[in-house]
């Protein structure tokens, strides 16, 4: 087959260029010469922007399911985290200084939370790590504000007409934690098992946790 | 984040979204309430406390004094056709851009 080469796109070919999607040349040009121009000035020094990323980088949501479990195990840490998230996410160990005030929302047999910021992106970092990227997709942002039963439909998340569901839009200076019902048949479980079952997705509301096995 | 005891509603006030649009107005603004809520009426939810107001730090200037913000919840199908009856919708909201319904 003449041109089989250019013909079309190898999607298994192990040696395909990773493709690249990130900024435009102009927002990565202006991204360096902003943070050459902090670093020059002496607001802060290229190892404290790569610790901060390091930071960043080992935040995930396995530290927000951790708080879940414990939450669902343990009914005085439960008053806490809702009380007070940042110390109660502090007492286990998460690095909560300096990040945006949290509140976490507790779902119930009766409501239901979802998470959205319709304005840009803002995300519990600090607690899930980096958002997931239909997170900041356009489409997501609006349609769970309009459409949200149609949003949770599609995720696969059956939620029945009578739950009351609320959504949230982080649009100022809080971030939201989804606080999910403990699954049933989960009463043998202990925490780490627990927290095995306790997804991203569902402390941002699109999904539930995840039934035993 | 301060204590926001200046804050002029509290839960359980009806409140309206002013119905402005400051990006209209020819100048450079940075505005955290979305267009959907504008001219809309809600219930104060809860006092979140008081915050340095981020249309002004935006703009590199202190944003103070501090403003209360507020969670206010909408009724879904207030804001939009179908949805459930009972679902509703909880958005951040400083205190300049509320009002008492009238």
């Amino acid at each position: 087959m003449a041109g089989h080469h250019h013909d079309h796109i190898h999607a298994g070919d192990p040696h395909a260029p990773v493709a690249e999607h990130g900024p435009s040349p102009e927002y990565l040009l202006l991204e360096r010469a902003v943070r050459e121009l902090l670093v020059a000035k002496g607001v802060f020094a290229a190892d404290d922007m790569r610790r901060q990323i390091d930071l960043t980088d080992s935040r995930n949501p396995a530290m927000g399911a951790k708080l879940v479990a414990r939450a669902w195990t343990d009914p005085a840490f439960r008053k806490k985290l809702l009380a007070e998230p940042k110390a109660a996410a502090g007492e286990m160990g998460i690095d909560v200084s300096n990040t945006p005030e949290l509140i976490v929302l507790e779902n119930t047999p009766t409501r239901h939370h979802l998470v959205v910021c319709t304005l840009c992106s803002c995300y519990p970092k600090a607690i899930l790590g980096i958002p997931p990227a239909w997170y900041k997709s356009a489409a997501y942002r609006a349609r769970a504000v309009k459409d949200p039963r149609g949003v949770l439909a599609e995720f696969g998340t059956a939620l029945p007409p009578e739950i009351e569901l609320r959504v949230v839009d982080s649009t100022a200076d809080l971030r939201y934690l989804v606080l999910p019902r403990r699954p049933a048949g989960t009463d043998g479980l202990d925490e780490a098992a627990l927290a095995a079952l306790v997804t991203r997705d569902s402390m941002i509301g699109v999904s539930h946790p995840l039934s035993p096995a | 984040m301060t204590p926001a005891a200046s804050a002029r509603f509290r839960p359980g006030d009806r409140v309206r979204v002013r119905d402005a649009w400051p990006e209209e107005g020819g100048r450079r603004v940075h505005i955290r309430t979305p267009h959907f809520v504008r001219g809309r009426v809600g219930e104060v939810e809860r006092v979140l406390g008081a915050f340095a107001n981020p249309e002004d730090l935006a703009f590199g200037k202190p944003g103070l004094p501090p403003q209360p913000l507020y969670h206010v919840r909408f009724s879904q199908p207030e804001l939009w056709p179908g949805g459930g009856r009972t679902d509703t919708l909880t958005v951040d909201i400083y205190e300049s851009w509320l009002e008492a319904p009238r």
